[in-house]
C-alpha cells in the first residue's frame, strides 16, 4: 500500500509540500508520543502516528528515515516546524481523529508488520 | 512583494510560499542569458516568406527575430507562416506577416520574469535584449525547462562529487593514524535546535561512505545524548565525534549537575524529566537505554554536582570502513 492510498483512505491533510506519495511504500507503522520509544521502536520507512506536533519530531523522522508522520487529534505544527520538515523532506500529515482510530485503520488497510 | 505563481499567474499565499520547491527557486536564480539560445537566426523585413519557410525547415526552428540593421523590429513565427501559406502568399515579404507588437526580456532578468510574460501574453518566444536594447538571443518556454533540468542535474552531480571526495578522505593522507574530529556545542534548553547535531553527524557519515545502518545507529545514539544535554544539564555541553576508518568514538561531556545514581539512570523507564518536558514527549526514561543498544561500548561516568562524561564507541567491520573509498 502506498502513501497516496493511505492519505485518501484516512482523509489526511498534508501540512508539508506535496511529494510523490504514490511512490512511497511505508514499511511498517509505529504509534507513540514518547520520542525515545519511537527512536527505539520505529523501523526505517515506518509511518509514525503521534499527537506530538513540535519541532523535535522532524529530527526523529530524519534520523529514522520515516515515510511520514501522521499528527492526530487535530494538533497543528507551527510554521517553523513545517519549514524544517520541508527542508528535510519529511512528510507531515494531519487528522482530527485520535491515534487509536488511525492505527486501527492502518492495520485494517493491511499495514501490518512484526517488530524485528 | 507578492510572487506570482508559475502556472496560474495568481497570488501565492504565505502558507503556499513555504512550499517553494528547488525548481521554483531555480527559476528565480537562473538568469535569462543562462538558458536562452544565443546568436539566433534572424531575418530582415525584406526576406521573402518562402525564404522563411526554408529557414524554419532547415534549421528546425519555429520563429525568428526580425532585424532592420541592428534594430529589432518584429518577430516572425510558424503561425505567421501558416497564415501566409493559407493565403498562398509565399512571395510576399516578412514585413507583411511579422508581428510588431514586441515583448522583449532583458538578458539579466531572472527566468521567472520570462515565465510570467509567457503566461500573461500567450507568446511562444521572447527576443532577449541587452541593456542597450540590442538583440542577444531568443527564449522559448522549452529553453527554460531544459535550463532548469540542467541545473538540477548539476546540483545532483555536485552532491555526488562531494560524497565521492569525502568517501576517499583518508585514502590519500599518510599518517600512522588518521581521524576526523567533529565538535558540536549544545546549549541547555535549546529545543528548537534539538537533533541538529545528530542529523549533521549522520549526514557526515553518509558522505564519508558509511554503511546506512552504522549512520543510523550513530545518529540515534548521538540524538539521545544531544537531547540529554538540552534537557538535563546546567550549561549544556559538548559532543565530540572522532571518525576513523575502523571506529567511531563519541564523547559527550557537560559540567553539571551530574547523575546521582548511574545504575538507576540506566534502568529502562527511569527518568528525572520535568512534567513540561514530558509533555513534549521526552523523559520516557529510554535515552541511555537506546544509546547502549546502538553502540558497541559505552562508559558513563558522573560525579553528582560536577558533571557527566559519556564515552561511546562503534566499531566498523571490514566492509563498513569509512573514508577509504571502500
Amino acid at each position: 500500500m502506498n502513501l497516496q492510498q493511505v492519505i485518501a483512505e484516512l482523509d489526511l491533510k498534508p501540512f508539508t509540500a506535496n511529494q510523490d506519495y504514490a511512490g512511497i511504500e511505508p514499511s511498517c507503522g509505529y504509534a507513540s508520543d514518547l520520542l525515545s520509544c519511537v527512536m527505539a521502536g520505529a523501523a526505517k520507512k515506518s509511518l509514525w502516528v503521534t499527537l506530538q506536533a513540535h519541532g523535535n519530531i522532524i529530527a526523529v523522522a530524519t534520523l529514522l528515515e520515516l515515510s511520514a508522520i501522521i499528527i492526530t487529534e487535530g494538533a497543528i505544527p507551527d510554521p517553523s516546524t513545517i519549514e524544517k520538515a520541508n527542508q528535510e523532506g519529511v512528510i507531515l500529515l494531519g487528522t482530527t481523529r485520535p491515534s487509536f482510530y488511525v492505527t486501527g485503520k492502518l492495520w485494517e488497510l493491511g499495514l501490518r508488520c512484526q517488530p524485528d | 512583494m507578492a510572487k506570482d505563481s508559475l502556472f496560474q499567474g495568481k497570488l501565492v499565499s504565505e502558507q503556499e510560499a513555504e512550499h517553494i520547491t528547488r525548481v521554483e527557486e531555480l527559476s528565480y536564480e537562473l538568469k535569462v542569458e543562462e538558458v536562452m539560445a544565443s546568436n539566433p537566426f534572424t531575418v530582415t523585413p525584406e526576406t521573402t516568406m518562402s525564404e522563411v519557410l526554408e529557414l524554419f525547415r532547415q534549421k528546425r526552428i519555429s520563429g525568428a527575430p526580425v532585424l532592420s540593421g541592428e534594430e529589432l523590429v518584429g518577430i516572425i513565427s510558424m503561425e505567421d507562416l501558416i497564415k501566409c501559406l493559407q493565403n498562398s502568399d509565399l512571395q510576399s515579404t516578412v514585413r507583411t506577416y511579422m508581428s510588431t507588437r514586441l515583448l522583449t526580456i532583458r538578458n539579466t532578468d531572472p527566468s521567472i520574469e520570462a515565465l510570467k510574460l509567457f503566461v500573461n501574453s500567450h507568446f511562444g518566444r521572447l527576443p532577449v535584449v541587452n541593456e542597450d536594447g540590442k538583440l542577444v538571443g531568443i527564449l522559448t518556454k522549452g529553453d527554460i525547462t531544459s535550463g532548469i533540468l540542467k541545473a538540477l542535474q548539476h546540483d545532483y552531480q555536485e552532491e555526488e562529487v562531494r560524497r565521492y571526495r569525502a568517501s576517499h578522505l583518508f585514502e590519500d593522507i599518510e599518517s600512522d593514524r588518521s581521524s576526523l574530529i567533529l565538535r558540536y556545542t549544545i546549549k541547555q534548553g535549546d529545543f528548537t535546535r534539538g537533533g541538529a547535531a545528530s542529523s549533521a553527524i549522520k549526514r557526515a557519515l553518509i558522505r564519508l561512505g558509511a554503511n546506512p545502518q552504522i549512520a543510523r545507529r550513530t545518529g540515534i545514539a548521538v540524538y539521545e545524548a544531544e537531547m540529554n544535554l538540552i534537557i538535563h544539564t546546567t550549561n549544556g555541553g559538548i559532543i565530540r565525534v572522532e571518525i576513523e576508518p575502523k571506529q567511531i568514538s563519541i564523547t559527550v561531556s557537560d559540567d553539571g549537575p551530574g547523575i546521582e545514581d548511574v545504575s538507576l539512570a540506566m534502568r529502562p523507564g527511569f527518568s528525572t524529566a520535568s512534567d513540561s518536558v514530558r509533555e513534549l514527549g521526552f523523559g520516557a526514561g529510554m535515552g541511555l537505554v537506546n544509546i547502549q543498544r546502538c553502540v558497541d561500548s559505552m562508559r558513563l561516568e558522573s560525579v553528582y554536582g560536577r558533571g557527566t562524561n559519556l564515552r561511546l564507541k562503534i566499531f566498523l567491520q571490514e566492509q563498513e570502513i569509512v573514508g577509504e573509498g571502500k
